[in-house]
């Protein structure tokens, strides 16, 4: 009897902790938002955060990009050979990259290169009690630290996914028309007629702006809410890797479902 | 890092990116080739569309012309409906047939358009007179066994 209450006990904390914790991330988000204005007036600090969580990631962005569009050239046209139509290898990459795999792959390396690194800088100063000190000095950390880096993520990312998307094309295209010997008019031919701009195009780019947005709120949470403690800022950093990772996956459905309803 | 080597990183970063974005929407995309916001509407009803699809393309002579708009199902007449969106700077005379081919052998189906010789265009929301269904291939092999079998053996 005493066990299950124990057992009923510890389900009820955690749930109640768990619904507590959303909703302070829910609240952290608003007050984000309300000091953005005043964040976004010094703009130089978004630009740095822009640097650092976008120039810094165009190398792994580009580097992966050019591999995941070889790769799927090399697949791609191993498969659709077999069928007769290794001309429309064009179409499989493009399409694959413009729908998927351009912002769910950038926004998964997003959260391991950039966000990270936001959670840990904010959870350094945290432990290190630089964001107490400029409460003292009646400097909001919210507007000063949080938002730009915030705001730098969400800029970031749609370019990465865009950058990561043609790299991925060029990559293809690379294997498919250079080395293999596939029709060069045909793969840009058939590649035009099959992706559309908006039904692909723009949802690709909707899908990484909304990545962005999660990644970003999650990772100056997971830093502004980590325990004071050198493991609770690696246990954060680890946080974030995961639930960006869950959250990406998990929205990328819900958009996915959404926007390819119906369209062939 | 100075001031002004920050801007130009960022700035050399915005601007590959919306080239990126740039390369997809012309070269990648259809962007430059869907130009059809001048268009008119017709429909036409058939017997049975087979696999068409909304967005699939609506030639005449192989060329693309337009697109289907809409596919709906007409309880007066039993029949498929669909509304094809055509381009402006095509005109067709009114006597214009459409009907639905496969483009190879396992290809996406399209609406053809044979025009026809009558001296008056067709205006907008006019209804296509002369149909063709698409060829269904089980119906189609159903008759050849059906013919073999009823043919006198000799």
């Amino acid at each position: 009897m005493s066990g299950a209450v124990v057992l009923l006990r510890r389900v009820g904390s955690v749930v109640n902790a768990g619904v507590a914790r959303l909703g302070f991330a829910a609240r952290f988000f608003l007050l984000l938002l309300r000091y953005s204005g005043q964040s976004l007036l010094r703009v130089h600090l978004t630009m740095r955060e822009i640097y650092f969580s976008g120039v810094l990631s165009l190398l792994i962005i580009i580097v992966s990009g050019l591999f995941v569009g070889m790769v799927l050239g090399l697949q791609g046209y191993e498969t659709l050979q077999r069928f007769g139509s290794g001309d429309a290898l064009g179409v499989l990459v493009a399409l694959s990259l413009t729908r998927e795999l351009g912002p769910v792959v950038a926004g998964l390396l997003f959260a391991s290169r950039a966000g990270s690194a936001v959670t840990a800088e904010i959870g350094l100063m945290k432990t290190t009690e630089q964001l107490k000190a400029m409460d003292m000095m009646a400097v909001n950390p919210l507007a000063r630290v949080v938002a730009p880096r915030f705001w730098g993520g969400v800029v970031s990312m749609p370019l990465l996914a865009a950058i990561f998307s043609a790299m991925g094309v060029f990559g293809g295209w690379l294997i498919g028309v250079v080395f293999i010997g596939v029709d060069e008019g045909a793969f840009w031919s058939q590649m035009q007629a099959a992706v559309d701009f908006r039904e692909d195009i723009v949802n690709g780019v909707i899908k990484s702006f909304v990545f962005g947005v999660a990644v970003a709120l999650i990772a100056v949470f997971e830093g502004y809410d980590c325990e004071p403690t050198a493991e609770g800022v690696s246990r954060a950093i680890t946080r974030t890797v995961v639930s960006s990772a869950l959250a990406i996956l998990a929205l990328d459905f819900v958009l996915t479902s959404f926007m390819f309803r119906g369209v062939s | 890092m100075s001031r002004s080597a920050l801007d130009l990183w960022v700035g050399f970063f915005v601007v590959l990116g919306m080239a990126a974005l740039l390369f997809l929407a012309l070269r990648v995309g259809n962007l430059a080739s869907a130009n059809l916001s001048e268009a008119y509407t017709v429909k036409a009803r058939f017997d049975n569309i087979g696999g068409l699809k909304v967005r699939a393309p609506v030639k005449s002579a192989g060329v693309v012309v337009g697109r289907v708009a809409d596919i709906s199902f007409d309880t007066q007449s039993y029949r498929a409906e669909v509304v094809l969106t055509i381009a402006t700077r095509y005109a067709f005379p009114r006597d214009t047939s459409a009907s639905i081919l496969t483009s190879g052998l396992l290809g996406e189906q399209y609406v053809g358009l044979d025009p026809g010789a009558d001296v008056d265009m067709l205006k907008p929301n006019d209804v296509l007179q002369i149909t063709q269904s698409a060829v269904v291939l089980e119906k189609l092999i159903g008759q050849f066994l059906f013919d073999k079998a009823s043919a006198p053996a000799n």
